[in-house]
């Protein structure tokens, strides 16, 4: 090889795509640990995505409302098909299910104070219901999980709906993962579990296996609440025309939908990045199930999975959702990721408990140590003081506040007297993937990629 | 039934099994002390489910899926044979089946006493949470999978993968074991162990029928609580 000083520098030293930065360090990392990585959050990857859409805003062929005075309604009902108390929210914005464990008390606490005063709907996990998240919490979505740790009947009764969850986003087809230091002694003792092991909860549900007994076992919940509370079917999303149609199939009020950019508390992330379909596909694939059924407006749908800004809520209901889900941007909006947190209203900086962990604010993915820097997801007694429920629920009803603010001012300037009535034609795609993801036209053109003339 | 002072009985040939958990749903003390007879059961699913009272329920045949579903404080007697997750989640209680019991048979119950008087099918006792199951005759393949809390004495043989992925359940078997399952191991019988045996065979109405010296003891060797990555555990 000529290593004379003449030979072109950048082939001495070119970098491989193949092989970059980021695949060296993974292949060093596993070379070093003979483990896989686990992470908190979702994936990382550029998706298309609802940034990917546009709306169309109203002109001269359509005619818009005035953004201060005129209503626009945001109320939104769930669970009407057989349940006897539907749940009726004011927004169509709930808080996606996230366990205590994950979460410290503090925080379930906090997003129950919050979604109350918003009039919307928080969500259980696995792990079971806790005292605080439930007399914090006017609606309280109580879910029904493979492990079934802490599922109680009692609890089954004081819920205001049962989710079973199939499947979440982040990782369709796995279990979840409770890594030692997070298992203390008031989360062992409500799963059942020995102190500080590292808990793998199933992905099978452990008394039904298939569709034909989801009916079954549906039916023995609304037996055991005579009836009256609605019954969700949570699915990650992956083969989603058909799970959506098997869930309604199997008598489920709502059908949950959370795509691959859901969260997670803690997964490996070859599952988190290579397993499951974008939010934007999956919806798209709910809303042809439900319609094929004539099901819609019968089974509502919710979708998560990478839900940040109103404009994001506003596009995934043009495109058929009857409300939204979130997870993560609603830790972030606690504090998750920032580079300080609030104690009696002054701000601490926190950059250092980052850097302890080798990680940083803006790309923290470290909910699985436990040692979450701002306080959200640990079971540590001293951490968890970092974020009280007072001042979580204070930013946390902001941003929902924003949220809606945003969502109504988008579906005002469509024409739209009522954010439901957002429609796949207020919508328009960027790219060619989002459109043909999406099934939207690209903007400027008629054109949807794989519909239409061959 | 002695000390009972009141017998209802739906005979579900002519009325539904909304009729019946409803009217089982009522009050504690408005049932404390009844018996409720379900006659011509016919195999119904979800037969007596989400309980939460001191009532005897007698099922006179066989049950469908889910009887006794998430049982607190209730006696459940199934003179048949019962359909899939008999007892799922049972917080306390009783629930005896006279026959045969399908698959996930007292899956995740917390607490109270599940007596099969046959066999049971796959996955009896998985992820069992703090209950009690006694299984006069043989368990199905990958029972007790990852069951946590409680005990189980199974006085017939069990199948495949017995007690993999177990926590602190603990398993007392006294036939033949086709197979463990990961991290499952079978231990010497104390004499606490023996007296359990003895208790739980006693409690289900088995007590001379089987030699409580006679059982195998199997518990968690707890080589899967922590991450090991020279153990080559596959998670």
């Amino acid at each position: 090889m000529d290593h004379s000083p003449s030979f072109p520098k950048r082939i001495q030293t070119e970098e491989s795509a193949t092989f970059d930065r980021t695949a060296l360090d993974y292949i060093h990392n596993a070379a070093a640990h003979g483990l896989y990585e686990i992470r908190g959050l979702g994936a990382k990857r550029k998706l298309p995505h609802f940034d990917d859409l546009v709306f169309l805003g109203a002109s001269l062929s359509r005619y818009p409302l005035e953004g201060y005075r005129e209503k626009c309604l945001t109320k939104t009902v769930l669970g009407t098909r057989y349940a006897t108390r539907p749940i009726t929210l004011d927004i169509p914005i709930t808080i996606a299910g996230m366990s205590f464990g994950a979460l410290s008390a503090n925080v379930k606490e906090a997003l129950g104070l919050a979604a109350t005063a918003m009039g919307t709907s928080t969500t259980t996990g696995d792990g079971g219901m806790t005292s605080e998240e439930r007399n914090s919490s006017k609606t309280l979505v109580y879910q029904c999980l493979p492990s079934r740790y802490g599922f109680r009947p009692d609890d089954v009764r004081r819920a205001d709906a049962i989710e079973i969850v199939i499947g979440q986003g982040a990782k369709p087809g796995g279990g979840g993962m409770l890594l030692g230091q997070k298992v203390n002694p008031r989360v062992a003792a409500m799963r059942t579990l020995p102190q500080g092991i590292d808990q793998r909860s199933a992905s099978r549900h452990p008394d039904w296996t298939g569709p034909d007994d989801l009916v079954i076992k549906i039916h023995e919940l609304r037996e055991i609440t005579d009836w009256k509370t609605p019954i969700y079917v949570k699915i990650g999303a992956t083969r989603v025309f058909n799970d959506v149609k098997l869930a309604v199939h199997a008598g489920a009020d709502v059908v949950v939908l959370d795509g691959m950019q859901g969260g997670t508390a803690a997964t490996q992330t070859c599952f988190i990045e290579n397993v499951g379909i974008p939010t934007l596909a999956a919806l798209r694939q709910a809303v042809d199930a439900l319609e094929d059924l004539n099901m819609k407006g019968q089974v509502q749908l919710i979708v998560s999975g990478g839900i940040r800004t109103g404009a994001d809520v506003a596009k995934a209901l043009a495109m058929g959702a009857d409300a939204v889900s979130i997870g993560q941007g609603v830790l972030m909006a606690l504090g998750c990721n920032h580079e300080s947190y609030e104690q009696n209203g002054q701000r601490i900086d926190a950059t250092a408990d980052y850097a302890a962990l080798g990680a940083r604010p803006g790309s923290c993915h470290h909910c699985h140590t436990g040692r979450c820097p701002v306080g959200i997801t640990t079971q540590d007694a001293v951490l968890e003081q970092r974020l009280q429920p007072a001042s979580g629920a204070r930013h946390l009803k902001n941003y929902l506040k924003t949220l809606t603010m945003e969502l109504t001012t988008i579906a005002r300037a469509c024409g739209k007297q009522n954010v439901h009535h957002l429609e796949p034609e207020d919508l328009v795609a960027l790219t060619v993937e989002a459109a043909a993801m999406a099934r939207l036209p690209l903007a400027g053109t008629n054109w949807i990629p794989g519909v239409g003339a061959i | 039934m002695e000390g009972v002072i009141d017998v209802t009985t739906f005979d579900l040939a002519t009325q539904t099994v909304r009729e019946l958990n409803q009217f089982l749903h009522r009050p504690a003390a408005e049932l404390e002390g009844r018996e409720v007879v379900v006659a011509t059961p016919n195999g119904a699913h979800n037969l007596a489910v989400g309980l939460n009272a001191p009532v005897q329920v007698t099922v006179q045949g066989h049950a469908g899926y889910y009887a006794a579903g998430m049982n607190q404080l209730a006696t459940v007697v199934i003179e048949g044979s019962a359909g899939t997750g008999v007892a799922e989640n049972m917080m306390s209680g009783r629930v005896h089946v006279k026959g045969f019991a399908s698959n996930a048979a007292g899956a995740t119950a917390h607490g109270g006493l599940l007596v099969i008087e046959g066999d049971a099918g796959l996955r009896c006792g998985i992820s069992l949470k703090g209950g009690d199951i006694v299984v006069g005759g043989s368990v199905g393949s990958f029972s007790a999978f990852m069951a946590q809390a409680g005990r189980m004495v199974i006085c017939g043989n069990a199948g495949d993968a017995l007690g993999d992925s177990l926590y602190e359940a603990v398993l007392y078997v006294k036939g033949d074991i086709k197979s463990l399952g990961a991290d499952a191991q079978i231990e010497p019988m104390t004499p606490a162990d023996i007296a359990t045996v003895a208790e739980l065979l006693s409690a289900a109405g088995l007590k001379t029928a089987h030699d409580p010296a006679a059982f195998k003891r199997i518990a968690s060797a707890r080589t899967l609580y922590h991450w090991n990555a020279d153990a080559d555990q596959d998670y």
